[in-house]
């Protein structure tokens, strides 16, 4: 193809988004736009499995039967989301193996607060409130980006996770509720995942490089700024609600943009989160390598399996 | 040995009177696997009551290349909507 | 308490799921695909949820304070009647299928004949349990078949399983002070007429998944009688954490 006839595939191609058309996988795409829709789909996918471990970790000693089933299924709930959007990558031409050799090897992302230790049941409180309340604020914008199967497996993820915040707000609520014991649990786990969550929303504008091309894109409908501050505006009431107190001396609301001021983030933290030394980057990737090198032998069991009973039926109709 | 499980699409009844509807894809070694999986991550909120799989690689799609003559060609062809019939004001409903 | 024996009838019933479940909760997220993580996952959720039914009614014969929770997480060791077979590790991807067969072939069975209590509620529960214990049924079944026939490797590894479960197969046929009790005022199953249908049915997917029927004439016992394998107390240790290093609060 000669570089005039991709100009204007790519003319045309930008107009379709510009007119809310969704982007099919068969459609001719820019290279860049394919690369970088696997880049974040696999990106979103790797977080939810690797998001599935920090609260995984609480599975076998939940204080309840009732928390139980609930933390199993949000955690199940997790292993699909990233599922469907596996699902969703693949559909550029690229397999879940490729994907998962990216996670292994590193190459690939995946949140940076699921490198950080859920050290009492509280995190599982905070994780719901917090973690997942940034990350459907994230998602929901997403169920209008413009490649469909991305699009569609958000609208089933954000369909589903209507119930993940809501579990943790009320493990939060029930412990706040408690003895001061709960109520400090709660307070303690508040303290230590505020930031993280935080951060977990990007960068700021002004240093995250993919801002401009994703917002064209509909990958991003939001800058990181806005959405740390919608973040805060919606969380800082619940918190009151919980009677918690925010970790942050320079919270405050600002009577003139009807936001909340904020204090300082440790950026340098995150960055070094993202590089790998979070304080359970090394676990995380471990457990993840290990699940899927134990489950080789797994695999290839049901695939000799099953095509032995294919060449059976094969043989059959011969 | 490594040959991966492969690729399967999922269409899923949500109940009688409705057709099945694509509702995404997942990986299995084989159909009664497929079947089960689709079972287990499509419909764990109560979504079905009847499920189909087929192999990825069993599905025949148009390219969206050939767009153009596939589907403008219809595009056209008013006289096959009612509205292109004009009736006179006293009938009312037909 | 007036109506011990059925009370204890119904942890004798409940136990296994809870611990086979607590058992399948701890492989979410390091399954061998993300496919079949969810489908260990649904097992669980469906036999904890199995458990709630259990442990509330028996809350009710018990009266004061009794709970859900206080029958799942407060008793001692030696109080829980659940089969050796359910609390055995999740050594590999192998023992947990296998301990799932060796245990929903049994379910099934049991299941079947509960519906016909006389006891309403336990025939409710059973009514609603035997759809959820036909899948796992099958889900097993169909994962030892895979195993099985798959590759030498996978063969070997699943042969192994069935050979170190075997000998807490027999366990699930002895009947209980309670039990006995039960099947007299026609409520409880007698579980002593399943064991012939139970090798039937085991023996005829094992051979079909070319794997040898263990020979053993020695089998192990006591779970039912609250006498437990080492493995146990971790497992319990692990479950009842929160309700013990912090007595008595609500979560």
């Amino acid at each position: 193809m000669s570089e005039e006839q991709i100009k204007s595939l790519e003319a045309d191609f930008d107009a379709r988004i510009v007119r809310d058309e969704k982007i099919e996988p068969k459609d001719w795409m820019p290279e860049k736009y394919r690369k970088t829709h696997i880049r974040q789909i696999s990106q979103h996918a790797h977080s939810e499995i690797v998001g599935m471990l920090p609260e995984g970790n609480w599975i076998t000693r939940a204080p309840s039967l009732r928390r139980k089933v609930a933390l199993l299924a949000k955690v199940q709930d997790e292993a699909g989301h990233g599922l469907y959007l596996y699902s969703a990558c693949e559909t550029l031409g690229i397999s879940r193996d490729e994907l998962y050799e990216q996670l292994h090897s590193r190459k690939a992302k995946y949140s940076s607060i699921f490198n950080y230790p859920t050290v009492t049941w509280a995190d599982m409180g905070a994780i719901g409130w917090l973690v997942d309340g940034a990350a459907i604020i994230n998602q929901v914008p997403l169920c209008s980006t413009s490649y469909g199967p991305y699009a569609r497996a958000m609208v089933r993820v954000c369909k589903e996770e209507s119930f993940h915040q809501r579990q943790g707000f009320e493990i939060m609520h029930k412990l706040c509720n408690g003895t001061p014991e709960q109520k400090e649990m709660a307070q303690d786990a508040l303290n230590r995942w505020w930031w993280p969550s935080l951060m977990m929303l990007g960068p700021t504008d002004a240093e995250s490089v993919h801002t401009e091309q994703s917002m064209k894109w509909k990958l991003k409908r939001k800058t990181n700024d806005e959405l740390r501050q919608q973040f805060i505006d919606q969380t800082v009431p619940q918190a009151d609600i919980l009677g918690l107190k925010i970790p942050d001396a320079d919270l405050k609301w600002n009577e003139e943009t009807g936001h909340y001021d904020f204090g300082e983030i440790q950026w340098d933290e995150f960055w070094q989160v993202v590089k790998g030394h979070g304080p359970c980057n090394k676990e995380r990737l471990n457990a993840r390598k290990k699940a899927w090198e134990r489950g080789a032998w797994v695999r290839d069991a049901a695939m000799a399996h099953a095509e032995k009973q294919s060449n059976k039926k094969i043989g059959k109709v011969v | 040995m490594k040959k991966n499980w492969p690729l399967w699409e999922v269409f899923v009844r949500s109940k009688n009177g409705l057709e099945h509807r694509h509702f995404g894809s997942l990986h299995a070694a084989d159909e009664e696997m497929a079947l089960e999986n689709a079972r287990d991550v499509y419909t764990r909120r109560n979504e079905g009551v009847s499920i189909w799989v087929v192999e990825s690689k069993h599905i025949t799609a148009s390219n969206p290349e050939n767009n153009g003559e596939l589907f403008e060609p219809a595009q056209d062809k008013v006289y096959r909507h009612p509205t292109f019939y004009d009736l006179p004001d006293d009938v009312k409903h037909m | 308490m007036k109506n011990e024996n059925l009370y204890n009838y119904i942890l004798g019933i409940a136990d296994n799921n809870l611990i086979l479940g607590q058992r399948l909760g701890e492989l979410c997220g390091h399954g061998p695909s993300l496919e079949t993580d969810i489908a260990c996952t649904n097992i669980s959720l469906d036999l904890l949820g199995q458990v709630r039914s259990y442990y509330q009614y028996a809350s009710k014969l018990k009266g004061e304070e009794t709970t859900e929770d206080s029958i799942a997480f407060l008793r001692k060791e030696r109080e829980y009647v659940n089969v050796l077979l359910v609390e055995q590790p999740n050594t590999d991807f192998a023992y947990t299928i296998v301990r799932q067969f060796l245990f929903d072939i049994y379910h099934n069975l049991f299941l079947e004949e509960l519906q016909k209590s006389h006891d309403i509620t336990l025939t409710a529960i059973a009514k609603k349990s035997i759809k959820e214990a036909n899948y796992h049924k099958r889900f097993s079944s169909d994962w030892v078949r895979r195993l099985g026939d798959g590759t030498p490797e996978s063969n070997a590894k699943i042969q192994e399983a069935i050979d170190n479960l075997w000998t807490y197969t027999d366990e699930l046929f002895h009947q209980t002070e309670a039990d006995k009790a039960m099947v007299k005022e026609g409520i409880g199953v007698d579980v002593t007429l399943l064991k012939s249908k139970y090798y039937e049915i085991v023996n005829e997917v094992l051979t079909e998944a070319t794997i040898t029927v263990p020979d053993t004439k020695w089998f192990q016992k006591g779970g039912k009688n609250g006498i437990h394998t080492e493995h146990m107390g971790y497992l319990l240790n692990d479950m009842q954490f929160m309700q013990r290093t912090y007595p008595n609060m609500e979560w």
